[in-house]
């Protein structure tokens, strides 16, 4: 357990980033964004 | 069966499923579902027609270049959780352009991996996450720097996608003739030196090398059993030496310098710690 304990409190931090990131509608602009072709990436912007 | 067998299904089954969206290849559209909200751990572009989630990086930037500036919560708790579980694994198992690179490197071909400038020339990931995907899309708003000039994975989307569709065709222009040189440089050198893009150039790479010391599936050495003979090192084409440095930032689990160790003073995966006993007791 103490070999992984820092990664545990990392995915811990990461959860609660996550949850940050979902109360403030963070997923729905990643949405956003890739449901269209993105220009710059294919080589078009 | 052997490890290499497994992980090269893994990969594969990665790089499907990650690009389920079959019909895409066909009718030149990319996916609109809700599983896109979602990144997936690899580079995987968002852009590419089979694409069934999003690509990290990509994201990363689409936050750090939005005209009001937005910190990315989700997309940094994401990269963290993923670099916690797996660190680099995600580069050895997950990540459809690094298999793509291991199938290119299986190509018959003169190899090198061992060079003078390599060590020197490891830090350009880092200088490319900082600056192309970090500060330059800060300061310059909608500009997701890395993607429009470097990302090798755009590009095979722009391809995939003019393929199939011919307004994308017809609108090609020096950019993507860019970006298309350095994609076909990246190939060429991918058939002498082993994943030229992951060692130099991939942000999301750099990012993952950091969770290395820490992640749940990591390597660890048994000084006990070592003899020191070196089959570790001379197989690793990333150049590690896993009896130094088992969790090195380089290290992409392939578990290559495993399965050579006649000694089994490796191990790779998530295990139970073991009382390594100090050198002054095995004396
Ligand atoms: S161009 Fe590259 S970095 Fe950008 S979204 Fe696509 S795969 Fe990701
Ligand atoms: S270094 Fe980048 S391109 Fe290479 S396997 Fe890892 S995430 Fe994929
Ligand atoms: S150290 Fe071993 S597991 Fe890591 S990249 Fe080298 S051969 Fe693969």
């Amino acid at each position: 357990m103490k070999r992984y304990l820092p990664a545990i409190l990392l995915m811990v931090c990461a959860a609660a980033l996550i949850g940050v990131g979902i109360y403030l509608r963070q997923p729905e602009s990643v949405l956003h964004k890739a449901v269209r072709i993105c220009m710059e990436c294919i080589g078009l912007g | 069966m052997d490890r290499k067998k497994i992980r090269f299904g893994i990969q594969a089954a990665s790089t499907l499923i990650q690009n389920a969206n079959f019909k895409g290849f066909f009718t030149g559209k990319i996916y609109e579902g809700a599983s896109k909200s979602v990144c997936v751990p690899g580079l995987n572009c968002y852009s590419c027609p089979g694409a069934v989630g999003s690509c990290p990086i990509g994201s990363l930037q689409s936050f750090l270049s939005g005209i009001k500036f937005k910190f990315p919560y989700y997309v940094l708790g994401l990269l963290i959780f993923f670099g916690a579980v797996a660190g680099r694994a995600i580069c050895g198992f997950l990540c459809p352009f690094g298999f793509l690179q291991d199938l290119i490197y299986k190509i018959p071909f003169y190899k090198k991996n061992k060079f003078k400038i390599d060590r020197f020339l490891r830090y350009l990931k880092y200088v490319v996450l900082l600056l192309l995907v970090i500060i330059l899309p800060m300061t310059f708003n909608l500009t997701p720097f890395f993607c429009k000039y470097v990302c090798p994975e755009g590009t095979i989307a722009g391809l995939m996608l003019s393929a199939a569709d011919s307004n994308v065709r017809s609108a090609l222009g020096p950019l993507f003739n860019w970006k298309f040189i350095l994609l076909m440089i990246f190939i060429i050198t991918g058939l002498i030196v082993r994943r030229p893009f992951c060692k130099y150039v991939c942000p999301l790479g750099a990012i993952y090398g950091f969770f290395n010391k820490i992640a749940i599936y990591r390597m660890s050495h048994d000084p006990n059993k070592c003899i020191h003979c070196g089959a570790c090192a001379k197989v690793c084409h990333m150049n590690v030496d896993p009896s130094k440095t088992p969790n090195s930032m380089e290290c992409i689990r392939c578990g290559d310098c495993v399965d050579v160790c006649p000694k089994n003073a490796l191990y790779l995966g998530v295990k139970k710690e073991r009382k390594v006993p100090k050198k002054s007791e095995t004396v």
